[in-house]
């Protein structure tokens, strides 16, 4: 059984759940058995929050949080200094982050993480497509970039699917997420 | 014809109660079960179910309200969680005892206090001697099949009681899984309608319920209940049958797994029996005789069944999400134990309580407690029967 | 259909209806309060001037109107409350002992 994890980490209100819950739908719409759930705790905007995926071909019953993920995904920068994010974190697997900075100014901050590091500005990307800082959509697509959880080109027709669904009634809205995934899947930086 | 669909436990209960579209929804909002009554009030606001959708100020109303209009002859609804659960119990019993076959969906989440949100099973295990039929899930799946099995079970001449239908809080009421769906048509026909013999309302006959119940009266009503949860079981599986031959799924008092030569063994509820399956597969592949035993109907107990499950394994491990302060284990342990009183050979058992206030429990902690197991078969010694898990601990853990 | 008057304390819970619910109206006709009293009204027909105030008053409608007239007690069902004795304008209702009467 091949199954994927992934933990996400971000703060409450910035998306990090909506991305998670976002992921699980486009893995299920390309055929695949999926887990997207937070850890809850009181909800509290600015808090630290963890977020988590299963992904795979047959149906995974743990229902656990999971501990020793394969890609982790940190939604916001700044938890790098409270949060100890690459826990447990696969050496075959990599880390995304949300940063204007390198992969090889970040590695340093990650206790000594020898996986791939992947960076994405998704507040440029974010700023430019959608004139405000929406971090999850960006973010999303880079972690189906690196992860390969979905195969690119099905994974950008279902969220242009599932955007038109969404914002039926803002139209605008539609093409600038859509700019903010597909920027994001080109300019994620690796190494 | 399933629909494949991916759905919260919450999501998913929300659409069995919209393919059933019952008459009255009595709603008062708890986290973690609160986005039900949000997604149905979301149905009736666009007229995708006729349902009277009634706001009350309090859980207690709630049930209240569902104890009104059932005896009126209507199908209602509620449901609920934690502290909500706690603050219905004394008309739990009223709603039982006036025989009235309300189903209730119930996230479980722990009782307060300290102050705790997260999911154990100290809501419902406490309200377990209410007079309930109380069916539960280990995923969303299940959620909703328990769901759609409710009221054939409940409404039944034969029984006429209240079903709880519980899932984890959090853990499966807000995780978003894959889940396979029955037509609407299909459900309207599984569930049917509800036309009581008797009710308050539409009869030419006047009708009085919930009366004083002197003492030459209230055991013969009280013996009434009981033989009617005896009754239960007859038609859980019987409803069970039925519902298997509709969608292909397979549904008991419990689920065995691996458990045919099985020498440890776990009986659990809810969302962890899919973590000990993971782990039970794992121990399997190395040669161990592990299998897990998931509970899905605690009441009516389905004791005999479950000692003759037990009957051949050697040492059993009973895990309790949930403290009855008894000091000596939890609910379903006594209950467990109890039922394999009569076996001419028991197997040794110990409690395992765990999980408490959302405690995470991961295949390592099932790991930890088949070891256990392993120890207590090689020695032949039980040792300390009444156990918790995951707590830090100044003391050498027993699991 | 278990009918009320067939429910008794000699039944079986198998003879009882589920949840003790009662499938007529006007059951408490069949329960006879009469053998609760102590005191007795006694009915002063002479001095009555069918006024009609006793017979709302009476808790257990124990007095009986027909025609637009009140006629003696249903002592079946008066509990010998004296309410209607207290109300009645007139002094045609008296209060006695059971014994007395």
């Amino acid at each position: 059984m091949s199954m994927t994890e992934i933990r996400w980490h971000g703060r409450g209100g910035q998306g990090a759940k909506t991305a998670c819950l976002l992921l699980a739908d486009a893995a299920f719409a390309s055929g695949k058995y999926v887990q997207g759930f937070p850890e809850y705790g009181p909800e509290r905007m600015g808090a630290p929050i963890t977020a988590y995926n299963r992904i795979s071909d047959t149906r995974c019953t743990i229902h656990s949080n999971i501990y020793t993920p394969d890609y982790v995904v940190v939604v916001d920068e700044t938890l790098l200094k409270s949060v100890d994010v690459t826990a447990g974190l696969k050496e075959t697997g990599a880390i995304i982050i949300n940063s204007e900075r390198s992969p090889a100014e970040l590695r340093p901050l990650l206790n000594g993480y020898k996986g791939k590091v992947c960076t994405i500005d998704a507040r440029k990307i974010s700023e430019e497509a959608l004139g405000r800082y929406f971090p999850n959509t960006p973010m999303l697509a880079a972690a189906v970039k690196v992860s390969g959880v979905v195969e690119p080109e099905r994974f950008v027709a279902d969220m242009r699917a599932s955007f038109g669904h969404k914002f039926a009634t803002k139209p605008q809205v539609i093409e600038g997420n859509m700019k903010a995934l597909q920027t994001a899947m080109m300019e994620v930086k690796e190494g | 014809m399933s629909v494949r669909e991916r759905l919260s436990g919450n999501e998913a209960i929300a659409h069995a109660m919209k393919q059933i579209d019952p008459d009255v929804f009595a709603a008062f909002p708890i986290t973690p079960s609160t986005e039900i009554p949000q997604y149905f009030a979301q149905y009736v606001a666009d007229g995708k179910v006729g349902t009277e959708f009634v706001t009350v100020e309090s859980e207690h109303s709630s049930m209240s309200t569902c104890i009104g209009a059932e005896a009126a002859g209507a199908r209602a609804i509620t449901a609920t969680s934690s502290c909500g659960l706690a603050y219905m119990y004394e008309v739990l019993y009223v709603a039982a005892s006036m025989r009235l076959p309300i189903v209730m969906a119930v996230a479980n989440r722990a009782l307060t206090g300290p102050i705790n949100i997260n999911n154990d099973h100290s809501d419902s295990m406490g309200a377990r001697d209410a007079g309930w039929i109380q069916l539960y899930a280990e995923n969303n799946q299940e959620a909703y099949d328990n769901y759609l099995q409710a009221m054939p079970i409940g409404e039944d001449e034969s029984v006429r009681l209240p079903v709880m239908v519980c899932q984890d809080g959090f853990i499966t009421s807000h995780a978003v899984e894959n889940i396979e769906l029955c037509e609407d048509a299909e459900v309207k026909g599984f569930v049917g309608e509800y036309h009581p013999e008797n009710a308050l309302v539409g009869h030419e006959n006047p009708l009085a319920v919930g009366p004083y119940d002197t003492c030459p009266y209230y055991m013969e009503h009280k013996v009434q209940q009981a033989e009617a949860m005896k009754n239960a079981k007859a038609r859980i599986l019987k409803v069970a049958s039925d519902f298997e031959k509709m969608t292909g799924r397979k549904y008991g008092f419990f689920e065995e797994y691996r458990m045919e030569d099985a020498e440890a063994a776990i009986v659990v509820i809810g969302s962890t029996a899919g973590t000990a399956r993971a782990e039970v597969d794992i121990l399997r592949e190395q040669g161990k005789k592990v299998g897990m035993i998931k509970v899905r109907v605690f009441r009516p107990f389905p004791a005999e069944e479950l000692a003759a499950a037990l009957s051949h394994v050697k040492a059993v491990a009973v895990m309790d999400k949930s403290e009855g302060f008894a000091a000596d284990g939890g609910p379903l342990f006594h209950e467990v134990r109890s039922a394999c009183y009569d076996l001419p050979q028991r197997p040794m058992m110990i409690d395992v309580v765990f999980g408490l206030g959302g405690r995470d429990c991961a295949t390592t902690d099932i790991e930890r407690v088949y070891n256990r197991l392993f120890k207590m078969i090689e020695t032949g010694e039980v040792g300390p029967v009444y156990n918790h898990m995951g707590q830090r601990d100044l003391r050498e853990a027993t699991v | 259909m278990i009918k009320a008057r067939d429910i008794h304390e000699d039944c079986a819970w198998q003879q009882l209806t589920p949840g003790g619910e009662v499938y007529e109206g006007g059951t408490s006709k069949t329960f006879k309060t009469g053998d609760w009293r102590v005191n007795v009204p006694v009915y002063i027909a002479d001095k009555c001037k069918q006024c009609l105030l006793c017979a709302p008053y009476c808790p257990d409608g124990a007095i009986p109107v027909k025609d637009g007239k009140r006629t003696d007690f249903d002592f079946d069902h008066c509990k010998g409350c004296g309410i209607c004795a207290k109300v009645c304008p007139f002094k045609a209702i008296e209060m006695k002992k059971e014994e007395e009467k």
